[in-house]
């Protein structure tokens, strides 16, 4: 059966907001519309009961007590609060000093963690950009060898939302725990598709969005350690002491409600809907690399989230190759796909090619994928790849047998 | 990115795909003059060749393009313009003309001005192979 058209293979990007969750949501708009800090009447309390359901439910999907969990408006804030708010916190010296302490990361973080991690650099802290091996993980090893006696933080992403290459997280997590320091992860990608246990896992900091999680969006939460090691943060936005303290304003209760069952969902169906979408992200990449000669995943072979497909076509370049797969909404490195013209700075990081980059397609795969999907997605891009090779210069050069890295290009 | 309807219309009916033969033969062919410009590492990569009669007019244009779609674009209205001109008459035409013609947006400008240099070198090639020396205040043009 021919699937519907356009096909949603972006889920990387967000999600489909879960039927149940806007239904769980709607009574919040219109009929329990009080505020959560109303404590003498009843609006308010309904409010605050739901907040304190949704609190259970986000802690139990990453096995954190309710108290553990901070508001905010999705993972840019999560990670702009842990990590700006713990290097304040426990830096070693006063502003305007040398001095004040060392940050561990890595070169192809998301920009919400890197950009925060620049803005300390110019304020005096130094920070170390690991880079990763052309199978994109960073190792305990790496941060490690780059753990100083002033290291006070260390901010890895769980899984990378344009690879979906996995990190030593929890060994990274054990790795700083030894040595006291505080380990920050941003999990937008991880939590609410893969088990997560941030006692097991030693984390202190773990930053995650509804948006993707089949959850609203414009709401997030920030796990925030309560004991071994208590973990304090220096607020950004002041107020009337919301989130105890660390996140003033007030309680985006609807949101908060979605984002609770959103958490909930995922708990009870994260097992099925993996499984699921590793066999469908497999058969899509078997497929495509049997009818596509020279083509490449990106990322680590096994060490990948199960629904992101990162997939280079040699000789084509991705946005042609998105103009002729209009109707599968999905992205691509390329740098003609960017704001900045510049191409992907993840798969750069891999040391794999900038012409690699420009040839890359991530199909992300999510809860309402089907396999008629897939089948369709897996004919649309072989036609279009196929098309575009017959107008590229590239695979002329290549099928004469030529070396296109031995070429001296005229670059601009 | 949103595409004009002329953008959209050549990626889907590219005109003159293709070439007059492999990369070492057209190189000794001295009917035929080649323009590759661009770069992998830079997203596109534009090649155009070029049929010109012993007169210097250009009977046949085929391109190839490794690229964005407005580069497509491009490359195809450049072969359809040159088709019959002059190569000195070819060269007159601007990067500008084709931004006006497809309504290219800012940051698609540079897939123009590939489409112009790609003609100049095409001739360019052209014009060695036959000992043909290119006018100074052409040079001086660019």
């Amino acid at each position: 059966m021919a699937p519907k058209l356009p096909i949603y293979m972006d889920n990387a990007a967000t999600t489909r907001c879960d039927p149940r969750v806007v239904e769980a949501m709607l009574p919040y708009f219109t009929e329990k519309y009080g505020n959560s800090s109303s404590r003498n009447h009843k609006f308010g309390w309904e409010a605050e009961e739901a907040v304190d359901l949704a609190r259970e439910q986000a802690a139990a999907l990453i096995g954190a007590n309710a108290k553990e969990i901070i508001w905010t408006s999705g993972a840019t804030e999560g990670n702009n609060l842990a990590i700006k708010g713990a290097a304040h916190m426990y830096a070693k010296a006063p502003e305007g000093q040398p001095g004040r302490g060392h940050i561990i990361t890595a070169v192809h973080e998301h920009k919400a963690v890197l950009d925060p991690c620049k803005r300390l650099q110019r304020e005096g802290f130094e920070v170390t950009f690991l880079e990763p091996k052309a199978d994109g993980v960073i190792t305990a090893d790496m941060v490690k060898a780059a753990m100083r006696p002033d290291t006070i933080l260390v901010s890895i992403m769980w899984a990378n939302n344009e690879i979906g290459t996995i990190n030593e997280v929890p060994e990274i997590g054990k790795l700083c725990h030894e040595r006291e320091v505080i380990f920050h992860t941003d999990a937008t990608q991880w939590v609410g598709k893969m088990p997560t246990d941030v006692e097991r896992d030693h984390i202190d900091l773990l930053s995650w969005s509804g948006h993707k999680i089949y959850g609203p969006k414009g709401v997030g939460a920030l796990y925030v350690r309560r004991r071994k090691p208590r973990v304090r943060l220096e607020a950004m936005i002041d107020g009337g002491g919301h989130e105890r303290g660390m996140r003033s304003g007030t309680l985006n209760v609807t949101g908060i409600v979605g984002f609770g069952k959103a958490c909930e969902l995922c708990k009870a169906e994260m097992d099925r809907d993996g499984q699921r979408l590793l066999k469908l992200r497999r058969r899509m990449e078997t497929e495509l690399a049997k009818r596509i000669e020279v083509t490449q995943v990106n990322g680590h072979a096994e060490k990948r989230l199960p629904h992101i497909c990162n997939i280079s076509f040699g000789f084509v370049e991705g946005e042609s190759l998105l103009m002729g797969i209009k109707d599968i909404a999905c992205s691509s490195g390329s740098a003609c796909t960017s704001a900045s013209l510049e191409p992907s700075y993840v798969l750069k990081s891999l040391g794999v090619g900038d012409e690699l980059a420009h040839s890359s397609l991530r199909l992300s795969l999510g809860r309402w994928t089907t396999d008629e999907e897939v089948d369709y997605a897996v004919e649309k891009i072989t036609k279009a790849v196929l098309h575009l090779r017959t107008m590229s210069p590239l695979y002329d050069l290549h099928k004469e047998g030529i070396d296109i890295s031995k070429i001296q290009w005229q670059t601009h | 990115m949103a595409y004009s309807d002329k953008v959209i219309e050549h990626y889907q009916n590219p005109r003159n795909v293709g070439s007059f033969g492999s990369s070492k033969d057209v190189q000794t062919r001295t009917d035929v003059g080649v323009g590759i410009v661009g770069a992998p590492e830079c997203g596109d990569v534009m090649q155009l060749q070029i049929k010109v009669s012993p007169q210097g007019v250009i009977e046949d244009a085929k391109f190839k393009c490794f690229g964005c779609g407005s580069a497509i674009a491009s490359s195809s209205l450049a072969t359809e313009w040159i088709k019959g001109k002059t190569v000195d008459q070819a060269l007159t035409i601007k990067n500008t003309q084709i931004v006006e013609e497809l309504s290219l947006p800012p940051v698609k400008i540079h897939c123009s001005v590939l489409a112009e240099d790609s003609i100049r070198t095409a001739i360019e090639d052209w014009k060695r192979k036959n000992g043909v020396s290119t006018p100074a205040a052409q040079v001086a043009a660019h």
